[in-house]
């Protein structure tokens, strides 16, 4: 059985990346982003990459950590605790997977998965074609397109690196200001090939796999924000944490984090060791994970009365990131239905 | 001062010793457990002269496999888990010397099963209310009242009994913890028969049954704090080994769901595979807190361990007659019995439906454990207490 807890590392390096966020990434900072131009914070992006994070599960000899997938899982909590808007996802689990899959060690500069982000890990199709490595089609929903200076791009029945120029890039207005995604359009791009669908495949597991930590990160946030907030708001004369209407689902929302700890750790550590169980352990992991999350933002909106519903309030932030990362790999229901078939629940 | 604690080599070697001395195939079983309870070797985490020896308490699983693979005679643990789990701990904690001596051997051996008297009709979650009279008459105390869901009183010979002695102070003040022998005249058990036609517990009525002074655990007056003792230890037992995916009711059901393809429908496929994640998801939490537990970091999570268990046997018992349609209509066996253990697979459909639904009251409702997750890890603030200042006698009741 795999160790589901955190090893003193572990716990080091999140004390570590959590100092950085909450020095460089407070809410009040994160929210007036969203109104820049620039779509994530390139400072903290650079500060990241010289904490040597960005690269954790690639070989030291290959310029990574030589460390794994649980370490990245730590950071994924982390950044989910405080929305920070850097291409984490799209980059160091998205594209780091599909390199180290198809054999490769980290990319030049800022390296992305040219994949919408609502793509499920199971039976993935490219939207975009391969003639003699020129590509032609389109991507929408990217994270970190906009930023990217290559584009891992699944085109045919390969896995190309295409340089970010030669794609015209669309910024899309998104539901989570915190994760701007980029439509993506080739006309003829010149790609070199480095894999083949495998990569794309074990790259969309992996990314499952970590956005469970994320999601369990943003949810404990969550519940800590509204707990301190109903222990110092009182109406009719009470803490509003004082009346079971409020205790009873805060607990409830515990219980279901003290879940998603141990289902996201264990999607983590599969994936590290690389068990075949791994894909039904990300499904798992997802399908609980996505809903735990969306509860916990909207209980932190809800429990909060009128002021979670300001925008000067950072409730709105999480919402739309865990509502976002609901949709993100697929919904619950997509991968309970993916379930249906790893463990021989048929449909009707 | 006493020495330092054995450690696990020391206790392999006076196990060797013990078996050397000690054929577990030979002679009669009781007169083995006799002298595995004065060698040490019984709960090696009490004290030396009690059973044990001052050991650390994660090492007694290992003694106990060592006696299974031996092939000693066990002491049937699970037909006195009362008295195991919470009469011996609180006899140890609070007992005189001459207690200890008395109880404790024939309650670990097995000779003596107890019960747990507790619970009344007017006394549920709030424990504290209850309104048991003793009252003092001469060298010991008499005593009246009415208990329920006593499990195992049919087959005691020895209750732990929390009763009011002074009805003039508020309710946690004027209680006094007793040993009730069940077979004193006045004491009269009758089966409570429950929702799925058996009858697992009892009420037990008190009628004038006198108590030697002698049998009294603690101070008078001090009864809630023994009987907290009590109740702590009922929540430390938290389900001892990890289980397999599928390895509880939810694997009924996913084998009849394999098994029977005529009944499935897409809703029910839904309601399938949501309760399939969320069971996975109940054990990898239940093996990451034994996790914690072997870490020697026990986290709050044991307290929602219950909680999840009792919404999950509801919600996956009734969605497995819902599948069965026609079949779910019919029962196995109304007929009134006395099982000594609750196996829930071993049943119809049916009663596995009803039973669940005891599984979010017994032992601390669903609603008093949410209660304590929101104070005791969240940190809210606690229930209005209307009654913490009102003598008991003057309390709505």
């Amino acid at each position: 059985m795999s160790d589901l807890l955190y090893t003193e590392i572990e716990n080091d390096l999140r004390a570590g990346v959590r100092g950085l966020l909450d020095d460089r990434a407070g809410w009040t900072g994160v929210l007036a982003g969203t109104e820049k131009d620039d779509p994530l914070d390139a400072g903290l992006w650079r500060a990241l990459e010289e904490m040597g994070v960005t690269a954790l599960p690639f070989p030291e000899e290959a310029g990574g950590a030589g460390a794994t997938w649980r370490e990245t899982a730590v950071v994924m909590e982390e950044l989910g605790r405080s929305v920070a808007p850097v291409p984490f996802l799209g980059s160091a689990v998205l594209a780091s997977a599909a390199l180290l899959a198809a054999g490769q060690g980290p990319g030049e500069g800022l390296t992305v998965l040219a994949v919408p982000l609502s793509t499920a890990p199971r039976g993935f199709a490219p939207t975009v074609a391969d003639a003699g490595g020129r590509l032609t089609g389109e991507v929408r929903s990217v994270d970190g397109g906009l930023a990217a200076d290559t584009l891992l791009v699944p085109a045919g029945d390969g896995l190309y690196a295409v340089e970010a120029g030669a794609a015209a890039r669309t910024p899309v207005v998104s539901l989570d200001m915190t994760r701007r995604l980029a439509d993506l359009r080739f006309d003829g791009a010149p790609g070199r090939r480095i894999g083949g669908p495998d990569a794309v495949d074990a790259a969309l597991t992996a990314g499952a796999a970590m956005l469970a930590s994320e999601q369990l990160g943003l949810a404990e946030r969550c519940l800590d924000v509204t707990v301190a907030y109903v222990k110092t708001r009182y109406q009719f004369g009470r803490q509003v944490g004082s009346y079971q209407g409020l205790k009873h689902r805060l607990a409830d929302l515990w219980t279901a984090i003290a879940q998603a700890r141990a289902v996201a750790r264990h999607a983590a550590s599969c994936l590290a060791a690389g068990d075949p169980d791994t894909p039904v352990a990300a499904a798992v992991a997802q399908a609980h994970c996505s809903e735990v999350a969306v509860l916990a933002a909207e209980e932190c909106v809800q429990m909060h009365g009128g002021i979670g519903f300001t925008w000067e309030h950072p409730a709105h932030l999480y919402l739309k990131r865990a509502k976002s990362d609901a949709l993100a790999f697929g919904s619950a229901d997509r991968h309970r239905a993916a379930l249906a078939e790893l463990v021989d629940l048929p449909p009707a | 001062m006493s020495a330092a604690p054995p450690t696990a080599e020391e206790l392999d070697g006076r196990i060797d010793a013990f078996l050397a001395d000690h054929d577990p195939g030979a002679g009669a079983p009781l007169d083995f457990l006799r002298a595995r309870f004065d060698a040490g070797l019984a709960w090696v985490h009490y004290p030396e002269g009690a059973g044990g020896l001052g050991a650390p308490r994660h090492l007694q699983a290992g003694v106990d496999r060592r006696f299974a693979r031996a092939g000693a005679p066990t002491n049937q643990p699970e037909a006195n888990g009362i008295g195991l789990g919470m009469a011996a701990p609180t006899v140890l904690a609070f007992g005189t010397e001459e207690q200890k001596r008395r109880f404790l051997r024939p309650l670990w051996t097995g000779e003596e099963i107890w019960c747990q008297l507790f619970s009344e009709p007017g006394a549920g979650s709030d424990l504290a209310a209850l309104g048991t009279r003793a009252v003092r008459d001469g060298d010991g105390w008499v005593v009246n009242g009415q208990k329920v869901w006593t499990s195992m009183a049919h087959e005691a010979r020895w209750a732990i009994l929390v009763t009011r002695t002074d009805p003039g102070v508020p309710k946690h003040r004027g209680m006094t913890y007793f040993v009730c022998d069940m077979t004193a005249p006045g004491v009269e058990v009758r089966p409570l028969r429950q929702i799925t036609g058996e009858a697992e517990f009892n009420e037990v009525f008190l009628t004038d049954v006198r108590i030697p002074d002698e049998h009294r655990l603690g101070e008078v007056g001090d009864g809630w704090r023994v009987a907290t003792t009590t109740l702590m230890n009922e929540r430390v037992a938290i389900g001892g080994q990890d289980r397999p995916r599928e390895g509880g009711m939810i694997g009924v059901v996913a084998g009849l769901w394999r098994d029977r393809p005529e009944l499935r429908t897409a809703g029910l496929h839904g309601d399938l595979l949501r309760l399939w994640v969320e069971a996975e998801a109940a054990r990898l939490t239940g093996v990451r807190l034994r996790q914690q537990l072997t870490a020697g970091r026990p986290g709050p999570e044991g307290s929602a361990a219950k909680l999840t268990f009792a919404r999950l046997n509801q919600a996956i018992s009734g969605l497995e007659l819902e599948i069965l349609a026609d079949e779910g209509l019919r029962y196995d066996d109304w007929t009134m019995r006395r099982p000594t253990e609750v196996d829930f697979t071993r049943r119809s459909p049916g009663y596995r439906y009803l039973r669940a639904k005891g599984n979010s009251i017994e032992g601390g409702t669903s609603e008093i454990l949410r209660n304590i997750i929101a104070e005791r890890v969240l940190g809210l603030p606690g229930e209005i207490r209307v009654d913490k200042d009102v003598p008991w006698k003057d309390l709505p009741k």
